[in-house]
């Protein structure tokens, strides 16, 4: 089985959840002995894992009569014009190639994945990792829905990150509910798990990590703090990351008169992730619209209990976190407090979590694609 | 001759309400009245009413060869006086009758006979007399809260004077043996132990409107007939199962208080006689003797304690809850002592299962957690600001015993100060008297 994958993101060069996630997956569907993975980046760097795909990037295809095109590979505010230019490039590719079937990860890589169907008459499937309704909160940009729908359609078949995102492609995209399947994320397993330690501490450390924008709610997480200070000490908050939102929160922060007490570390990449996950005795992740969400099992990996909203697609696969509604910031600071002040409820958390993710595997999820792969194969 | 032996269970907890964190020492209240009122008041609709109006109509018609028990802890009868008085009047009447027996439960549904010896005894004490009170009886044989039961609580038992205590038919402590028969209990030969029988009770609880069940369909004759063709003779069926099986796990429609009523007239004309279960004790001879030196319950597949204290969450539940049980037995407080009952309803631990969670209305175990141990934590502060933990108990009782006889020794100075002063007051008389005879 040779799939042919477009994607925008590869690590270790990543900028958001997509890069992860589509590590990991082909990751877990190499697993499978006759899978072939061939994995099309805008510009890779060249420091990518190739031990098990292969990767060509985008820029170094020679497109007739246009030579190689430049791709930042970012989002840049040409994104339009970069999409389009990645679909030229997946028409020469198309004709190039032996493959099976097309896979097409997120929107930016919808038009290349249909452009490839069209010349190679080949399957395509489209996984959603997110879509602009999650982005937006629900303003969506109709450039981008376009774009969407129209790869939607055009799809033998979508995968959704979550049953969330599902219902959102069902109902605010008029896709056929036969047509669309759940594949849940699944996390990365440590190498080395025992490297990230808590330190000890005299105060309960309280994370928020993530884009610091509307989709994640961060103003919920800044009152929950409020209102956790108001009764009791010994707790600092963090909120880690950056964003349009920083500043409103700074001086949201501020307002609240809290200002001590909560901290604003910027950008974390990497280890220092891991680092400050394991260090920290609460993970918050409270957004508003989370397609799937991989960092609450990123946290819970190295024993941080988790509180995430009920409108995170991860809530539907994770039993040891604790779901409360992201308004909802009475539920949220009871969870705080719960964790930071019951000793059996920062252990449940901690050690029941740990277990429950480190059995939500890549390889499943792989399996799962392949099945679908199968499917849409033998009706083609 | 063989005999059944029926025992239903009532409980319904309080429902506890929403209590957030910062609701700490300044809230004290802890229950959603109206959830507790909709839930006690459906499941008497449901289920307690006819099911005791069957129990009435059952007696009547086998002229009171019908008998069984009641095990209902005082919190739900208080429960049930408040909101629903028309059960307890039908429970007096059936009383009355001399066919039900009143057996004996903690006052508060709890565990208590495992985590604090001296509260299981004040709730059972307290349990008489509430029993008492409402129904004129002294209850006899003990069914403890889920059933609870070991050899250390068999012995406890017997210090209280329960000759029969009442537990489950589980492997582990029946192996082989039958539990149609009556048992001693190691720990005392004269103490009579009656054990469940699972399959039976079962069936009547979970499988009876069952269409995959093997023996479906069931009904009074056929129910009767099987219980006949069992080779024992002269031995004792323990059918005792939650009320809630009556109309609300088999729904009225399945037509179980029919069966129920067709029950007696199948059973006597097989010669299948109904008892209590002191009754049991007294009419059997014990077979053998059990012993189970862990504690055995009737609840989850485990048939121990484990549904109630097997993950973290339930053990710190109950270690600090039971932490501060010497100091609310020090404490005169009532309304204390009326939550201290309350919350220590074991339905509430099984809440903060992960894997069964009973009838909870929360999310998840861990949001049961949450509630409970928020208000756990404002009971503990209102316990902590009648008698500071920082000091220890013994001192703090020697505090008490000097405080509690401060009222006499007041009492004896006084008085010896009334001594004294009329001492003096006689003395200079008696000089001055002196004086005037020396004058003399």
């Amino acid at each position: 089985m040779n799939a042919l994958m477009f994607g925008w993101e590869f690590p270790p060069h990543i900028l958001g959840g997509l890069g992860t996630a589509s590590y990991g997956l082909t990751r877990g569907m190499a697993q499978q002995e006759d899978m072939h993975i061939t994995f099309i980046l805008p510009k890779p760097w060249g420091d990518e894992d190739q031990s098990f795909l292969r990767i060509i990037g985008a820029n170094s295809v020679d497109v007739p009569g246009r030579g190689c095109i430049e791709f930042s590979g970012r989002y840049p505010d040409n994104l339009v014009e970069e999409i389009s230019n990645y679909d030229e490039v997946a028409s020469v590719l198309a004709r190039q190639l032996d493959f099976d079937i097309i896979h097409s990860h997120d929107w930016l890589t919808y038009p290349a994945g249909v452009t490839a169907k069209r010349l190679s008459g080949k399957p395509l499937v489209i996984h959603v990792h997110a879509t602009d309704f999650d982005r937006s909160r629900g303003n969506v940009n109709p450039i981008v829905y376009s774009i969407e729908r129209r790869g939607m359609d055009e799809a033998d078949h979508i995968m959704c990150v979550s049953n969330l995102t599902r219902q959102t492609v069902i109902e605010k995209y008029g896709q056929d509910p036969n047509k669309v399947s759940t594949v849940h994320n699944a996390v990365e397993p440590l190498a080395h798990p025992e490297e990230f330690v808590k330190h000890p501490r005299k105060d309960k450390l309280v994370t928020f990590l993530g884009r610091i924008t509307m989709q994640k709610g961060p103003e919920y997480f800044v009152e929950a703090a409020a209102r956790v200070l108001e009764k009791t000490d010994g707790v600092r908050f963090v909120m880690a990351g950056s964003g349009d939102m920083m500043n409103q929160m700074i001086d949201l922060v501020a307002k609240r008169g809290i200002a001590d007490k909560f901290h604003f570390p910027g950008f974390m990449r990497g280890r220092q992730v891991q680092e400050i996950l394991a260090d920290s005795d609460v993970y918050i992740m409270p957004s508003v619209s989370e397609p799937f969400g991989i960092s609450p099992l990123e946290a819970m990996q190295v024993g941080c209990p988790s509180i995430i909203s009920h409108q995170s697609g991860c809530a539907e696969i994770l039993n040891h976190a604790i779901k409360t509604d992201y308004w909802d910031i009475d539920a949220m600071a009871d969870a705080i407090y719960a964790i930071v002040k019951y000793p059996a409820m920062y252990k449940s958390l901690s050690e029941l979590g740990r277990e429950e993710v480190n059995n939500i595997r890549w390889y499943d999820a792989g399996l799962k694609v392949r099945k679908i792969y199968d499917k849409v194969i033998n009706r083609w | 001759m063989k005999n059944i032996c029926f025992c239903f269970q009532m409980h319904a907890p309080m429902q506890l309400r929403r209590y957030r964190f910062f609701e700490i020492g300044q809230d004290h209240y802890y229950y959603d009245d109206m959830a507790t009122e909709e839930r006690l008041t459906w499941l008497v609709r449901e289920s307690y009413m006819p099911l005791l109006g069957t129990l009435k109509d059952m007696i009547r018609l086998s002229k009171g060869k019908f008998k069984c028990a009641l095990a209902v802890c005082g919190t739900t009868l208080e429960q049930l006086e408040q909101y629903t008085p028309e059960v307890i009047d039908l429970m007096k009447e059936l009383v009355a009758t001399k066919c039900v027996e009143m057996v004996a439960t903690p006052y508060s549904y709890s565990l208590a006979a495992q985590y604090s010896e001296t509260e299981w005894e004040l709730q059972m004490k307290m349990q008489e007399q509430k029993v008492n009170e409402l129904f004129g009886v002294k209850p006899a044989a003990l069914f403890n809260t889920e059933l609870l039961y070991s050899d250390e609580i068999a012995d406890l038992a017997w210090k209280l004077g329960y000759k029969v205590v009442m537990t489950e038919g589980a492997k582990h402590i029946l192996s082989w043996k039958s539990p149609a028969y009556v048992y001693h209990s190691t720990a005392n030969p004269k103490q009579t132990i009656l054990v469940r029988d699972m399959q039976r009770s079962d069936e009547l609880s979970f499988h009876f409107s069952d269409p995959a069940w093997p023996n479906y369909p069931i009904d009074a004759e056929k129910f009767v007939r099987q219980l006949g063709e069992s080779n024992e003779e002269d031995n004792v069926v323990n059918i005792w199962l939650g009320a809630d099986a009556f109309g609300i796990n088999q729904r009225v429609e399945t037509g179980i208080f029919e069966f129920m009523k067709a029950l007696p007239y199948y059973a006597l004309e097989q010669n299948i006689g109904f008892v209590t279960p002191s009754e049991a004790a007294k009419k059997m001879q014990a077979q053998d003797t059990l012993s189970s030196p862990y504690p055995l319950t009737w609840a989850g597949e485990g048939k121990s304690l484990s549904l109630f204290d097997g993950n973290d969450l339930q053990q710190e539940a109950l270690n600090k809850m039971y932490a501060v049980a010497e100091r609310v037995h020090m404490c005169k407080d009532k309304a204390l002592k009326t939550d201290w009952l309350l919350l220590q309803d074991a339905d509430y631990l099984h809440y903060m299962n992960h894997i069964d969670r009973g009838s909870s209305n929360f999310e998840s175990a861990y949001d049961a957690f949450i509630n409970f141990m928020n208000i756990l934590s404002d009971f503990l502060q209102l316990v902590d600001e009648q008698y500071p933990t920082t000091i220890e108990n013994e001192e703090l009782n020697s505090l008490l015993k000097t405080i509690n006889n401060q009222e006499k020794e007041i009492g004896r100075l006084t008085e010896e100060l009334k001594k004294a002063k009329k001492a003096k007051t006689a003395e200079p008389k008696a000089a001055a008297e002196k004086k005037v005879t020396k004058k003399k």
